[in-house]
């Protein structure tokens, strides 16, 4: 999901963020065929922390946006200014989400060219527990329907698990369950994936320096994802982490099956965010309701949050608990409000002891988005790239189609000013352009090219 | 050189850069909808009929250039709507960005997109192993690909100056002007591989576009001649 983090005078809300539900679908370890059953479990368990990791990222992401403009509008005063502000720097935070999806999907689909190694296929994870080895073409259908409804029924479940856990405070649990899946993604599969590479391009590499880089690798991006660090940093490790999931789905999801989850992951995060019993609603109403920020470390963010000063002087609200890694995420402009959010400052010290500041100061609105939407618009991408006859035609429709999609949304976001899902329309125009370039205007581009001649 | 006027001239302002992607977004969606109309033709007609194919190619064709232009006014509509809404929002009652920029970067857009669509599979054939022009064809095949790519993106640029000049002003002639040109230069590459009669017509319209395009936006052979000069 997209939100906006705004500042509510009535509320010290810090900035909700809304995650799309789709971070969280990331399958933490394929049942690798090649013998790594035995640590399955284990696997399943960071799995499960990482999707929920990620379904809280794009949840929170999305519920950045959403809580982003939920917060101006019930500023009565200033709704007009904020609502002009908000457009105005639409475009400038749209280019601010437009450039990291498009880096993310620019190593996924670069990695999925060179690298043989993803669009091998190796065994399935077991979140999709039905082949598509089948010779009718009934059954495989069938079959990646049920492998859809396997995976979908996961995600509910792990979210469902995760508004509970979140509704009942247990923080450390849901802390630690985020902190053992971000450990997995950045040592494991960076591992795995210098590995493909360095095998690739035929370069030896000996152990130690290989330790060395993974274990600094994966070091700093704890760092800089849970706690502190500098904003690009923090950017950057964000897309790392995405791609290297994307790029896992692309490897293990069976191709119709990966199709047929798409769409329906669209379809579910439309539901989970709108509707009032959705999971990511409810989520992003529970952290409202208690003034939290949604959790951290899942949500990209774009922009800073500066040193914020507090009308009123309690310090001791839950924002304490914000890591001071959401100084990274998107700072919504504040309006002259007297309850500004209480945002924590980058200062590595403490909080800015409560001031009688009136307005909030040098703060940038920004826009979250959840991880989950990244990964998934990289996935739609890297599949286009790796599985269509057509290369890079259908590629980079996809990429105009998700971009588009992109767009779109975020202008419905600054229209509606509540969380919403990042995934629907561009899934849907990706998906869309997709097929039909893919089967309509590939033969008439080269039977254009043959004969070179141009339109 | 569309990339080079991508970054110098677009990349710095977000409003550009959404304009640009909307407008390759246009050209994809008429791209789709003219090769669809092509594909029910070629499907509904004998595949084995060689010149009922090449007659159905020239007609997906011209029917292509005839639906790009369409689009292309349609985005025209859609960027006027733009307009009124970013006045109604800005602080001091004008717009950010005027409609000749918007007209320029949608030019762009067009042209990139198209350009892309033409050049990158060739290009990706490019990096690999193989001869060209081994079955008698031109050798020059890849390089007039290249030059002929570039021509048509500078053209779709300029062309989306006339066109949204002609709709502000109401002036009927230039778009048909813009639309018969298009399809002047499309008809010009049935010549290839006789190179010579696509390229020079190609770029003889290119150059007409680019003064008409200088003038109407307000240039003039003064300002040329001290921009040569370096004359301040």
């Amino acid at each position: 999901m997209i939100t906006f983090t705004n500042n509510s005078d009535s509320e010290e809300e810090p900035c909700n963020e809304r995650t799309s539900l789709m971070s969280a679908e990331s399958p933490p370890v394929p049942s690798y065929q090649d013998g790594l059953q035995a640590s399955e479990v284990g696997e399943a368990q960071a799995h499960r922390k990482r999707r929920t990791g990620s379904s809280r990222s794009p949840n929170n992401a999305a519920n950045g946006s959403t809580s982003g403009s939920s917060a101006p509008v019930r500023e009565s005063a200033v709704e007009n200014e904020e609502e002009e502000l908000t457009l105005k720097y639409g475009a400038k935070h749209v280019i601010m989400l437009f450039v990291p999806v498009t880096l993310c999907m620019i190593v996924v689909v670069a990695t999925i060219k060179s690298v043989r190694f993803y669009t091998e296929k190796n065994g399935q994870l077991i979140y999709t527990p039905f082949s598509e080895d089948t010779p009718s073409v009934g059954q495989r259908l069938l079959n990646s329907v049920l492998n859809t409804i396997v995976m979908i029924s996961v995600i509910v479940v792990m979210t469902v698990f995760l508004v509970l856990l979140y509704k009942y405070r247990c923080y450390k649990f849901i802390h630690g369950w985020l902190i053992l899946s971000s450990l997995m993604l950045l040592f494991l599969f960076t591992y795995i994936y210098l590995g493909e590479v360095l095998k690739t391009y035929n370069v030896a590499m000996d152990y130690p320096t290989l330790i060395l880089i993974i274990w600094n690798f994966g070091a700093v991006g704890m760092i800089c994802i849970h706690w502190k660090g500098p904003l690009q940093l923090q950017q950057a490790y964000l897309i790392m982490i995405s791609a290297l999931m994307a790029l896992v789905f692309i490897k293990y999801l069976p191709e119709w099956s990966a199709w047929v989850i798409l769409g329906a992951i669209s379809i579910y995060d439309l539901l989970a965010v709108l509707c009032p019993k959705g999971p990511l609603r409810m989520l992003v109403e529970t952290a409202q309701e208690r003034n939290e920020p949604i959790f951290p470390a899942l949500i990209y963010s774009s922009a800073m949050m500066w040193t914020v000063g507090m009308a009123k002087p309690d310090t001791t609200t839950s924002q304490q608990t914000w890591d001071t890694a959401e100084d990274g995420r998107v700072i919504h402009r504040s309006p002259s409000h007297s309850n500004s959010e209480i945002l924590e400052t980058r200062n590595p010290g403490a909080i800015h002891p409560v001031t009688s500041l009136e307005e909030l100061e040098e703060e940038e609105r920004g826009v979250k988005l959840g991880l989950g939407d990244f990964i998934f618009y990289s996935v739609l991408v890297g599949k286009a790239a790796a599985t269509a006859s057509g290369d890079w035609n259908t590629t980079l429709a996809c990429f105009v189609a998700i971009l588009i999609g992109l767009c779109l949304t975020l202008l419905l976001l600054a229209v509606f000013k509540k969380a919403l899902p990042a995934l629907p329309i561009s899934i849907t125009f990706g998906l869309v352009f997709y097929f039909s370039t893919d089967n309509l205007v590939r033969p008439f581009m080269d039977t254009l090219a043959s004969h070179q001649l141009y339109i | 050189p569309a990339l080079g006027l991508f970054l110098f001239t677009i990349a710095r302002d977000p409003l550009r850069i959404i304009i640009l992607i909307a407008g390759a977004f246009f050209w994809l969606v008429s791209l789709l909808l003219s090769s669809l109309i092509w594909f029910i033709a070629v499907k509904a007609s004998d595949p084995n009929d060689e010149p009922l194919q090449k007659g159905l190619l020239i007609f997906g064709v011209m029917f292509s250039v005839l639906l790009q232009e369409a689009f292309r006014f349609l985005y025209y509509k859609l960027l006027r709507k733009a307009i009124e809404g970013l006045v109604a929002l800005s602080e001091d009652g004008c717009s950010p960005i005027s409609i000749q920029q918007m007209a320029y970067v949608a030019g762009v857009g067009f042209g990139l997109m198209s350009g892309a669509f033409s050049m990158i599979n060739l290009l990706a054939d490019a990096l690999g192993p193989g001869t060209v022009g081994i079955y008698g064809d031109s050798q020059l095949y890849f390089l007039t690909s290249a030059f002929m790519t570039m021509v048509l993106i500078f053209l779709h640029t300029f062309w989306g100056i006339l066109f949204f000049h002609g709709c502000e002003n109401r002036r009927w002639w230039e778009i048909v002007a813009v639309v018969v040109m298009h399809l002047a230069v499309s008809a010009s590459s049935f010549c290839n591989p006789v190179y010579v009669g696509s390229l020079v017509p190609s770029y003889v319209l290119m150059a007409v576009a680019a003064t008409w395009a200088y003038l109407l936006s307000g240039g003039s052979a003064q300002n040329v001649r001290r921009f040569l000069l370096c004359k301040s």
